[in-house]
């Protein structure tokens, strides 16, 4: 048993590579920060469009949507990361991951909050008109808060997928909490920095999971 | 516009990639169908425990679900290829890809299936063990397909899910389509092969896309 510790929860190589672990979670901190509020923005700004958007715009964007959807997150970050280059556009490792995982998580923003919007009753919509407020007013201040009140669950369950992707940046050399764990682990020959990620991945996500379940909301989200 | 099209370096990269499609989707079929077994396995257990001394297996299962919940694939599956050798376990980067998504697909399809169970009408199961059905019976025979009908559309958003996160197992040298793709993008310098890789992703999981947005509406489960 003493030996299982000495292998996987190693102390002291769990606080000399401490040092390392952080600057990667820093890391994986400006990607969240980075592709959960723009993952909303777009999302918001596509489930806006899909609404407003004539009945063939909606249908093209919904296959906008699945087209992006059907690249697996990691291809699309390769895709972005290792393909922009050639067009000369070289943005900085942290910017392109951001962009690459964006575009992706976007699309599930997006239909979260379109089923938002579509879940408020069109008499909702006739009411409000009614009343003289136009188009914007009524999204604004009669759609939108209701609408995102019902999928607030789905908001946080998506938020959660966001954020699991961004270990995906390690896998292009962005030195985030997983890469720096990897790296300490070479340093030591000792895998307890590996599981020592896990559990830092571990301890910033369960009380999103549970928060979640208080939420009511679904286990599951659209591929 | 022909460094990203060059025909050579195509041809070249097709062979590659074309064998790792067989990569992909054996690791895809393999991982869904254990993940969809796993979750269906667990939620029957979570459905039939009762009394006492078993409780806790109950909570064992829901702590399952949420933790692989809370997991990143790819940190599962460094774990299980990079730290997994040094307590004796030395799984080849097939088999590390296989274990972490069926685990993960698991804990999400346990979830499905247990939503599915619990949404199924109380009256129900009393209304079977009534006619003198055993609990297991009741469960299989009358509750299951009833809560199957639900479980269709996310399960199958979930498979999906499984199937694009294949792409992981590149990063454990696994040759599927993603890692043939990129070797050759090494050697050729040239971005044309990934773009063979992705148009090959799109066209295995476009239609899948669709079909699963087609369920969606069609059991209205939103």
């Amino acid at each position: 048993m003493s030996e299982f510790f000495q292998t996987f929860l190693n102390l002291e190589v769990m606080r000399e590579s401490s040092g390392l672990l952080l600057r990667g979670l820093w890391v994986t901190v400006q990607a969240c920060l980075i592709v959960v509020p723009g993952g909303l923005l777009f999302g918001a700004g596509l489930s806006l469009a899909q609404t407003l958007a004539p009945a063939w715009g909606t249908r093209a964007l919904s296959w906008g949507v699945d087209v992006v959807r059907a690249f697996p997150p990691l291809v699309l970050l390769v895709l972005v990361v290792h393909g922009l280059p050639f067009l000369g556009i070289e943005p900085p490792p942290l910017l392109g991951v951001g962009i690459a995982l964006t575009i992706n998580t976007s699309t599930y923003y997006g239909e979260i909050l379109r089923a938002g919007i579509l879940s408020i009753e069109p008499t909702q919509w006739e009411a409000a008109r009614s009343t003289g407020l136009g188009t914007a007013a009524t999204l604004r201040h009669v759609i939108l808060p209701q609408g995102v009140r019902n999928v607030l669950p789905d908001l946080a369950g998506n938020t959660l997928e966001a954020v699991k992707l961004t270990s995906l940046a390690s896998v292009v050399a962005l030195p985030d909490l997983l890469r720096m764990a990897r790296v300490a682990q070479g340093v030591h020959f000792n895998p307890s920095p590996l599981i020592l990620a896990a559990l830092l991945y571990l301890a910033l996500l369960w009380p999103l999971v549970r928060l979640i379940r208080r939420l009511g909301g679904r286990a599951v989200l659209p591929a | 516009m022909r460094i990203f099209f060059d025909p050579e370096i195509l041809a070249a990269a097709w062979p590659g990639i074309r064998s790792g499609i067989g990569v992909t989707l054996g690791l895809a079929l393999s991982s869904i169908a254990a993940g969809v077994a796993l979750g269906l396995v667990l939620a029957t257990v979570r459905a039939l425990i009762r009394g006492a001394p078993l409780r806790p297996v109950g909570g064992l299962i829901a702590g399952y679900a949420d933790v692989f919940r809370a997991m990143p694939p790819l940190v599962l599956l460094v774990v299980l290829y990079f730290a997994a050798p040094f307590a004796g376990i030395e799984l080849s980067g097939f088999m590390a890809a296989f274990v972490a998504l069926g685990l993960v697909l698991g804990a999400s399809a346990e979830e499905i299936f247990w939503a599915g169970i619990t949404s199924v009408n109380r009256g129900q199961w009393e209304a079977a063990l009534s006619t003198g059905l055993s609990r297991g019976e009741a469960f299989r025979r009358v509750v299951l397909p009833q809560a199957v009908r639900l479980t269709i559309p996310p399960l199958t958003n979930r498979a999906i899910a499984t199937g694009k996160n294949t792409a992981l197992a590149s990063v454990v040298a696994v040759p599927d389509v993603l890692n043939q793709a990129a070797s050759v993008q090494a050697q050729t310098a040239s971005p044309a092969p990934l773009l063979l890789a992705a148009g090959v992703y799109l066209a295995l999981f476009l239609p899948l896309v669709r079909i699963g947005r087609w369920l969606e509406t069609r059991f209205h489960i939103r």
